[in-house]
């Protein structure tokens, strides 16, 4: 193996507590979302997850970065902390906050260092910079954003700290089209200028194409197809990949 | 928010203009009786008891020959302060309470909850009898046992929010940076439960002045010859008949005061 591996998960099953308790049920039946996932991923690869609603994508992102910690397998992680970028920029952004503070809280949090005033600054506005959102919009509330320049902000906030790996959760599909192109091209731009391993999650295999160096096909909690995204589109091995490749419109 | 658009958001909100208004009159009355009252509000006079509405008494006498007008002046000083407490200690205990319990939940929600809910149980007026007679009689442990009383209402309230608010996608998103619990809740969370907050905060002003007048009604508030509007209206009772006045008007400076914080509560929740 030429590159480092920034990830590697090993047989990863993770449960979600069922929330429908019956009054006299013995115990809480937890309900498997995820069943014996495998993957690696290599410092500064787009790896791509794609897989219909329902079948685990969002769960694996989750127990990755560590929001949902019932799981049983092994994660591991080069770099700690990784950031995300969730699917709804209309609920990821706090609407009491303005840009400006939201930006700058990772840093205020920021355990590993003190950061001071003028740093804060400088890096938000280097951030603003580059998410291409000019600096007066730092006074503004989410609420004031077109969905687009929340998803950028949403972007900016997981960088502020400069992580080297990003997860992003269908970062485009509550965007409309054209705005989906330019936040692809924004995060296509930071991987290469900033070699940021990205995990990219999405349902839409034409964009998956457009991004990623390996993907990873998922169903029901099961990985069924992986390789690299150009093989898999041309060589699809699964039935499920060919139905998924034929609803895209690509095979 | 500049100046042109508070004065637009105004003239499109009567509830808040109409709030402001009675309580800026009330607000008026309260801090010039700070300073000069008409009468001294403790001087008798034999020879003036129970007189009507007159120039030199605009709101008559009582039994005692002392001037309504000045006793008003002071009893809602006392009033309102004894309100702003309660809902001092009672905001301040309740969002703490709710906020944690809501917050962390499992055990310690279970636990702290039931028991505030116990205290809910219980009518508030009632609850406040209680720890009045155990702390003894006075506006100050009147304040504290409205405040105590007037907690659950509002544990309750900030609790249903945060939940609302703990699972949203930007709290996670916050959690993800690093923010600590504590800073989730009281950076983070509760500047978007600001507005409810306000709303209940300004019924619970309501409350407390309805609550005042009652216990004081009841005696166990301020002590004579102090006056408080409730204390008022419970001396007045005997002389309803022969003289109106003395019962009318601490009764409309009350009715003043809970309509204005109504209108207050009203306009904010309208707030755009």
């Amino acid at each position: 193996m030429s590159e480092e591996m920034v990830l590697r998960v090993n047989d990863l099953n993770v449960f979600y507590k069922n929330r429908k308790r019956k009054l006299f049920s013995k115990k809480n039946k937890k309900i498997q979302a995820l069943f014996d996932v495998n993957l690696t991923m290599e410092e500064g690869e787009v790896l791509a997850i794609a897989g219909e609603s329902g079948s685990g994508k969002s769960t694996l992102a989750r127990a990755i970065v560590g929001i949902n910690k019932d799981y049983q397998g092994q994660i591991w992680q080069k770099y700690d902390r990784p950031q995300m970028v969730f699917q709804d920029p209309y609920s990821s952004l706090n609407p009491a906050k303005k840009i400006g503070w939201l930006l700058a809280e990772p840093l205020r949090v920021d355990k590993d260092r003190k950061w001071t005033k003028e740093e804060i600054d400088q890096r938000v506005k280097e951030i603003m910079e580059e998410i291409e959102l000019p600096l007066s919009m730092l006074d503004r509330y989410p609420a004031q954003l077109s969905g687009g320049q929340r998803q950028r902000v949403c972007i900016g906030m997981a960088l502020m700290r400069s992580p080297k790996l990003l997860i992003a959760d269908e970062p485009v599909s509550a965007l409309d089209v054209t705005i989906q192109a330019q936040i692809l091209e924004l995060l296509e731009n930071l991987h290469k200028k900033h070699g940021i391993s990205i995990i990219f999650i999405s349902h839409d295999l034409r964009v998956v194409y457009q991004i990623s160096d390996h993907v990873l096909i998922m169903k029901d909690g099961r990985v069924v197809e992986e390789g690299p995204t150009r093989q898999v589109y041309k060589n699809p091995k699964h039935d499920y990949t060919k139905q998924l490749l034929k609803a895209a419109g690509i095979a | 928010m500049n100046k042109s658009q508070f004065k637009r958001n105004l003239r499109d909100n009567p509830y808040l203009l109409a709030g402001m208004i009675i309580i800026g009159l009330v607000l008026l009355m309260i801090i010039v009786g700070l300073f000069w009252t008409p009468y001294d509000t403790t001087a008798m006079n034999a020879s003036e008891k129970l007189q009507g509405i007159s120039l030199r008494h605009i709101m008559g006498t009582d039994n005692m020959g002392r001037d309504v007008f000045s006793r008003v002046m002071y009893g809602s000083r006392i009033t309102l302060l004894i309100a702003i407490g309660t809902v001092f200690i009672g905001a301040g205990l309740g969002t703490i309470i709710g906020a944690v319990t809501g917050y962390f939940g499992g055990m310690l929600d279970e636990v702290v909850m039931r028991v505030v809910d116990a205290l809910f149980a219980f009518p508030s007026i009632l609850l406040a009898l209680v720890i009045v007679s155990v702390f003894g009689t006075g506006w100050i442990q009147l304040l504290i046992s409205l405040g105590i009383a007037f907690m659950p209402s509002f544990a309750r309230i900030v609790r249903g929010e945060v939940l609302r608010c703990k699972n949203m996608d930007y709290v996670e998103n916050a959690r993800l940076q690093g923010v600590s619990n504590l800073r989730m809740i009281f950076v983070h969370i509760l500047p978007n439960i600001k507005g409810v907050l306000a709303s209940s905060i300004l019924i619970g002003f309501n409350n407390a002045v309805l609550a005042e007048a009652g216990l004081s009604y009841l005696g166990v508030g301020s002590q004579p010859p102090y006056a408080s509007l409730g204390k008022m209206l419970s001396d007045a009772q005997q002389y309803m008949f022969t003289t109106p006045s003395y019962v009318l008007c601490p009764g409309i400076v009350i009715v003043l005061m809970v309509l204005g914080f109504a209108f207050l509560g009203e306009g904010i929740s309208r707030w755009k």
